[in-house]
Protein backbone atom coordinates (compact mmCIF):
# COMPACT_ATOMS: atom_id res chain seq x y z
CA UNK A 1 0.00 0.00 0.00
CA UNK A 2 3.10 2.15 0.42
CA UNK A 3 3.89 2.05 -3.31
CA UNK A 4 0.28 3.13 -4.11
CA UNK A 5 1.11 6.64 -5.12
CA UNK A 6 4.45 5.96 -6.26
CA UNK A 7 3.91 4.03 -9.85
CA UNK A 8 1.30 6.78 -10.41
CA UNK A 9 4.07 9.99 -9.50
CA UNK A 10 6.32 8.37 -11.30
CA UNK A 11 4.26 8.60 -14.67
CA UNK A 12 4.41 12.81 -13.77
CA UNK A 13 7.86 13.56 -13.27
CA UNK A 14 9.20 15.49 -15.86
CA UNK A 15 10.81 13.90 -18.85
CA UNK A 16 14.42 16.20 -18.50
CA UNK A 17 16.31 13.54 -16.92
CA UNK A 18 15.01 10.70 -18.99
CA UNK A 19 15.80 12.66 -21.93
CA UNK A 20 19.17 13.45 -20.67
CA UNK A 21 19.32 9.66 -19.63
CA UNK A 22 18.69 8.59 -23.40
CA UNK A 23 20.68 11.31 -25.06
CA UNK A 24 23.27 10.36 -23.10
CA UNK A 25 23.32 6.56 -24.41
CA UNK A 26 22.67 7.20 -28.23
CA UNK A 27 25.63 9.23 -28.07
CA UNK A 28 27.81 6.35 -26.77
CA UNK A 29 26.07 4.39 -29.15
CA UNK A 30 27.34 6.61 -31.67
CA UNK A 31 30.89 6.58 -30.22
CA UNK A 32 30.93 2.99 -30.27
CA UNK A 33 29.47 3.44 -34.23
CA UNK A 34 32.15 5.92 -35.05
CA UNK A 35 34.98 3.89 -33.49
CA UNK A 36 33.94 0.56 -35.88
CA UNK A 37 33.74 2.86 -38.57
CA UNK A 38 37.08 4.46 -38.27
CA UNK A 39 38.91 1.43 -37.11
CA UNK A 40 36.94 -0.96 -39.55
CA UNK A 41 39.34 -1.08 -41.90
CA UNK A 42 38.93 -4.16 -44.85
CA UNK A 43 40.79 -6.50 -43.47
CA UNK A 44 43.74 -8.79 -44.76
CA UNK A 45 43.01 -12.00 -43.41
CA UNK A 46 40.59 -14.14 -41.44
CA UNK A 47 41.39 -15.98 -37.95
CA UNK A 48 40.11 -18.68 -36.94
CA UNK A 49 40.67 -19.98 -33.48
CA UNK A 50 39.07 -22.33 -30.98
CA UNK A 51 38.46 -22.28 -27.70
CA UNK A 52 40.94 -19.20 -27.30
CA UNK A 53 43.31 -20.63 -29.39
CA UNK A 54 44.18 -19.69 -32.99
CA UNK A 55 43.69 -22.45 -35.37
CA UNK A 56 44.19 -21.10 -38.56
CA UNK A 57 44.88 -17.72 -40.78
CA UNK A 58 43.23 -17.68 -44.20
CA UNK A 59 43.77 -14.74 -46.88
CA UNK A 60 40.86 -13.06 -46.82
CA UNK A 61 41.03 -12.66 -50.95
CA UNK A 62 41.51 -16.29 -51.76
CA UNK A 63 38.04 -17.82 -51.94
CA UNK A 64 37.86 -21.45 -50.00
CA UNK A 65 35.96 -23.41 -47.89
CA UNK A 66 37.19 -24.10 -44.16
CA UNK A 67 35.76 -27.03 -41.65
CA UNK A 68 36.38 -25.74 -38.25
CA UNK A 69 36.56 -28.27 -34.96
CA UNK A 70 34.98 -26.92 -33.04
CA UNK A 71 34.53 -28.21 -29.29
CA UNK A 72 31.18 -29.42 -29.49
CA UNK A 73 30.66 -30.00 -33.53
CA UNK A 74 32.40 -28.52 -36.29
CA UNK A 75 31.91 -25.20 -38.12
CA UNK A 76 32.27 -24.75 -42.16
CA UNK A 77 33.32 -21.31 -42.89
CA UNK A 78 33.57 -19.81 -46.37
CA UNK A 79 35.69 -16.97 -48.14
CA UNK A 80 34.17 -15.93 -50.79
CA UNK A 81 35.27 -12.96 -52.42
CA UNK A 82 37.01 -10.94 -49.71
CA UNK A 83 34.29 -11.93 -47.46
CA UNK A 84 33.53 -14.77 -44.93
CA UNK A 85 30.63 -16.50 -43.58
CA UNK A 86 29.99 -19.52 -41.66
CA UNK A 87 27.80 -21.78 -44.14
CA UNK A 88 26.89 -24.23 -41.82
CA UNK A 89 27.65 -25.21 -38.12
CA UNK A 90 26.96 -28.15 -35.61
CA UNK A 91 25.50 -26.43 -33.14
CA UNK A 92 22.14 -25.89 -31.45
CA UNK A 93 20.90 -22.50 -31.81
CA UNK A 94 23.17 -21.99 -35.67
CA UNK A 95 23.59 -18.44 -34.81
CA UNK A 96 26.87 -17.85 -35.88
CA UNK A 97 25.19 -18.97 -39.69
CA UNK A 98 22.78 -16.10 -39.55
CA UNK A 99 25.74 -13.81 -38.19
CA UNK A 100 25.93 -12.91 -42.13
CA UNK A 101 28.85 -12.41 -43.87
CA UNK A 102 32.12 -10.33 -42.23
CA UNK A 103 35.20 -8.38 -44.23
CA UNK A 104 36.11 -5.99 -42.38
CA UNK A 105 38.58 -5.62 -39.67
CA UNK A 106 37.78 -6.25 -36.02
CA UNK A 107 34.44 -7.94 -37.17
CA UNK A 108 34.47 -11.14 -36.12
CA UNK A 109 31.31 -14.70 -36.22
CA UNK A 110 31.00 -16.45 -32.96
CA UNK A 111 29.70 -19.43 -32.44
CA UNK A 112 29.61 -19.97 -28.53
CA UNK A 113 28.42 -23.16 -28.31
CA UNK A 114 31.63 -24.51 -30.05
CA UNK A 115 33.91 -21.87 -28.71
CA UNK A 116 34.53 -20.83 -32.12
CA UNK A 117 35.53 -17.47 -33.29
CA UNK A 118 36.56 -16.19 -36.71
CA UNK A 119 37.82 -12.72 -36.66
CA UNK A 120 38.72 -10.85 -39.68
CA UNK A 121 42.64 -9.12 -38.79
CA UNK A 122 44.41 -6.65 -40.45
CA UNK A 123 48.28 -6.17 -41.98
CA UNK A 124 49.55 -6.93 -38.77
CA UNK A 125 48.69 -11.03 -37.39
CA UNK A 126 48.05 -9.86 -34.29
CA UNK A 127 50.20 -11.47 -32.07
CA UNK A 128 47.87 -13.74 -30.14
CA UNK A 129 50.64 -15.29 -27.87
CA UNK A 130 48.78 -14.42 -24.19
CA UNK A 131 47.46 -18.07 -23.46
CA UNK A 132 44.30 -18.46 -21.53
CA UNK A 133 44.42 -18.65 -18.10
CA UNK A 134 42.10 -21.04 -17.00
CA UNK A 135 38.38 -21.65 -18.73
CA UNK A 136 35.53 -20.94 -15.71
CA UNK A 137 33.01 -24.12 -17.02
CA UNK B 1 -0.57 -9.43 14.78
CA UNK B 2 0.94 -12.73 14.58
CA UNK B 3 -1.76 -14.25 12.37
CA UNK B 4 -1.50 -10.78 9.99
CA UNK B 5 2.31 -11.34 9.78
CA UNK B 6 1.78 -14.93 8.57
CA UNK B 7 -1.15 -13.99 5.89
CA UNK B 8 1.58 -11.55 4.61
CA UNK B 9 4.38 -13.96 4.44
CA UNK B 10 2.40 -16.35 2.83
CA UNK B 11 1.20 -14.33 0.33
CA UNK B 12 4.55 -13.23 -0.60
CA UNK B 13 5.61 -16.42 -0.92
CA UNK B 14 2.95 -16.99 -3.35
CA UNK B 15 3.24 -14.23 -5.07
CA UNK B 16 7.24 -15.11 -5.72
CA UNK B 17 5.77 -17.76 -7.27
CA UNK B 18 3.56 -16.76 -9.55
CA UNK B 19 6.57 -14.23 -10.90
CA UNK B 20 9.10 -16.61 -10.77
CA UNK B 21 6.37 -18.83 -13.28
CA UNK B 22 5.79 -16.66 -15.19
CA UNK B 23 9.56 -15.31 -15.92
CA UNK B 24 9.64 -19.34 -16.93
CA UNK B 25 6.92 -19.36 -18.97
CA UNK B 26 8.30 -16.17 -20.88
CA UNK B 27 12.24 -17.60 -21.11
CA UNK B 28 10.28 -20.39 -22.25
CA UNK B 29 8.53 -19.29 -25.19
CA UNK B 30 11.21 -16.91 -26.10
CA UNK B 31 13.48 -19.90 -26.32
CA UNK B 32 11.20 -21.36 -28.98
CA UNK B 33 11.33 -18.15 -31.32
CA UNK B 34 14.16 -19.36 -33.59
CA UNK B 35 17.10 -16.57 -34.14
CA UNK B 36 14.75 -14.37 -36.15
CA UNK B 37 16.57 -11.56 -34.93
CA UNK B 38 19.77 -10.40 -37.00
CA UNK B 39 22.15 -10.14 -34.39
CA UNK B 40 22.96 -13.25 -32.38
CA UNK B 41 22.15 -13.04 -28.49
CA UNK B 42 19.20 -10.26 -29.31
CA UNK B 43 16.35 -10.86 -27.62
CA UNK B 44 13.28 -9.57 -26.22
CA UNK B 45 14.06 -10.48 -23.21
CA UNK B 46 10.10 -10.44 -22.19
CA UNK B 47 11.21 -12.26 -18.59
CA UNK B 48 12.24 -8.81 -17.77
CA UNK B 49 8.91 -7.40 -18.08
CA UNK B 50 8.41 -9.56 -14.68
CA UNK B 51 11.74 -8.35 -13.27
CA UNK B 52 10.62 -4.79 -13.70
CA UNK B 53 7.02 -5.82 -12.05
CA UNK B 54 8.88 -7.09 -9.40
CA UNK B 55 11.01 -4.31 -9.41
CA UNK B 56 8.17 -1.64 -8.94
CA UNK B 57 5.81 -3.37 -7.17
CA UNK B 58 7.43 -5.70 -5.12
CA UNK B 59 10.82 -4.02 -4.18
CA UNK B 60 14.43 -4.44 -4.99
CA UNK B 61 15.29 -7.13 -3.36
CA UNK B 62 12.41 -9.21 -4.68
CA UNK B 63 13.36 -8.47 -8.00
CA UNK B 64 17.12 -9.45 -7.59
CA UNK B 65 15.81 -12.74 -6.16
CA UNK B 66 13.22 -13.39 -8.52
CA UNK B 67 15.73 -13.07 -11.54
CA UNK B 68 18.46 -15.43 -9.77
CA UNK B 69 15.82 -17.64 -9.07
CA UNK B 70 14.51 -17.81 -12.61
CA UNK B 71 17.93 -17.74 -14.13
CA UNK B 72 19.20 -20.47 -12.38
CA UNK B 73 15.61 -22.48 -13.05
CA UNK B 74 16.13 -21.53 -16.46
CA UNK B 75 19.26 -22.97 -16.91
CA UNK B 76 19.20 -25.88 -15.33
CA UNK B 77 15.74 -26.84 -17.40
CA UNK B 78 16.39 -25.63 -21.06
CA UNK B 79 20.14 -24.47 -21.10
CA UNK B 80 23.94 -25.65 -19.70
CA UNK B 81 26.76 -24.07 -17.22
CA UNK B 82 27.83 -21.68 -19.80
CA UNK B 83 24.36 -20.62 -20.81
CA UNK B 84 23.81 -20.21 -17.40
CA UNK B 85 26.97 -18.10 -16.66
CA UNK B 86 26.36 -15.77 -19.70
CA UNK B 87 22.37 -15.16 -18.38
CA UNK B 88 23.25 -14.47 -14.47
CA UNK B 89 26.04 -11.87 -16.09
CA UNK B 90 23.13 -10.24 -18.40
CA UNK B 91 21.20 -10.43 -15.47
CA UNK B 92 22.69 -9.61 -12.42
CA UNK B 93 24.26 -6.68 -13.92
CA UNK B 94 21.11 -5.40 -15.58
CA UNK B 95 18.96 -5.73 -12.78
CA UNK B 96 21.81 -3.92 -10.14
CA UNK B 97 21.64 -1.11 -12.91
CA UNK B 98 17.88 -0.97 -12.79
CA UNK B 99 17.80 -0.96 -8.78
CA UNK B 100 20.37 1.95 -8.94
CA UNK B 101 18.21 4.33 -11.26
CA UNK B 102 15.27 3.73 -9.61
CA UNK B 103 16.93 4.37 -6.10
CA UNK B 104 17.55 7.85 -7.52
CA UNK B 105 14.10 8.33 -8.02
CA UNK B 106 14.55 10.48 -11.47
CA UNK B 107 13.71 8.26 -14.01
CA UNK B 108 10.48 6.90 -15.95
CA UNK B 109 10.24 3.34 -16.31
CA UNK B 110 10.92 3.25 -19.82
CA UNK B 111 14.23 4.17 -18.84
CA UNK B 112 15.14 2.45 -16.34
CA UNK B 113 14.11 -0.35 -18.51
CA UNK B 114 16.38 0.71 -21.53
CA UNK B 115 19.60 0.80 -19.45
CA UNK B 116 18.40 -2.56 -18.27
CA UNK B 117 18.62 -3.51 -22.15
CA UNK B 118 21.88 -2.24 -22.85
CA UNK B 119 23.40 -3.70 -19.66
CA UNK B 120 22.07 -6.94 -20.41
CA UNK B 121 23.71 -7.24 -23.33
CA UNK B 122 27.23 -5.53 -22.10
CA UNK B 123 26.82 -8.15 -18.89
CA UNK B 124 27.06 -11.33 -21.96
CA UNK B 125 29.92 -9.39 -23.83
CA UNK B 126 31.87 -9.08 -21.04
CA UNK B 127 31.87 -12.82 -20.07
CA UNK B 128 32.36 -13.36 -23.89
CA UNK B 129 35.62 -11.67 -23.91
CA UNK B 130 36.71 -13.20 -21.06
CA UNK B 131 35.50 -17.12 -21.72
CA UNK B 132 36.54 -16.79 -25.52
CA UNK B 133 39.55 -14.66 -25.32
CA UNK B 134 38.64 -12.37 -27.43
CA UNK B 135 38.68 -8.60 -27.87
CA UNK B 136 37.31 -8.32 -31.73
CA UNK B 137 33.76 -7.59 -30.15
CA UNK B 138 33.23 -3.73 -30.90
CA UNK B 139 31.04 -4.40 -33.82
CA UNK B 140 29.06 -6.89 -31.85
CA UNK B 141 29.15 -4.54 -29.08
CA UNK B 142 27.69 -1.75 -31.29
CA UNK B 143 25.05 -4.21 -32.68
CA UNK B 144 24.24 -5.06 -29.14
CA UNK B 145 24.08 -1.76 -27.52
CA UNK B 146 21.45 -0.24 -29.82
CA UNK B 147 19.19 -3.59 -29.51
CA UNK B 148 19.17 -3.44 -26.14
CA UNK B 149 18.13 0.59 -25.87
CA UNK B 150 15.55 -0.85 -28.36
CA UNK B 151 14.39 -3.87 -26.85
CA UNK B 152 14.78 -2.28 -23.43
CA UNK B 153 12.52 0.54 -24.46
CA UNK B 154 9.62 -2.65 -25.86
CA UNK B 155 9.75 -3.99 -22.58
CA UNK B 156 9.94 -0.74 -21.05
CA UNK B 157 6.45 0.33 -22.52
CA UNK B 158 5.41 -2.78 -21.57
CA UNK B 159 6.06 -2.99 -18.07
CA UNK B 160 4.87 0.74 -17.36
CA UNK B 161 1.18 -0.21 -18.44
CA UNK B 162 1.83 -3.03 -16.52
CA UNK B 163 2.80 -1.37 -13.09
CA UNK B 164 0.48 1.32 -14.10
CA UNK B 165 -2.70 -1.15 -14.02
CA UNK B 166 -1.96 -4.33 -11.98
CA UNK B 167 -3.49 -2.78 -8.31
CA UNK B 168 -0.76 -3.14 -5.80
CA UNK B 169 -3.14 -5.41 -3.66
CA UNK B 170 -2.00 -8.29 -6.23
CA UNK B 171 1.80 -8.23 -4.69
Amino acid sequence: MLYCGEAVMKEKKSLKQDIILISAFVLIGLLILLFVFFTGQNGKSVEVSVDGKTVGLYDLNTDRKVEIQGLNGKNYLVIENGEAYMEKAECPDGLCVNMGKISRQGQSIICLPNKVVVKIVGDEAEESSDDIDIIVK
Amino acid sequence: MKKEKKGIKTKKIASYGIMIALALVFSYVESQIPAFFAVPGMKLGLTNVVVLLALYKMGNGSAMAINILRIVLVSAMFGGPSAMMYSLAGGLLSTVVMILLKKTDKFRIVTVSVAGGISHNIGQIIVAVIVLNTTGIAWYLLMLWFTGMVTGAVIGVLGAELVKRLPDKLF
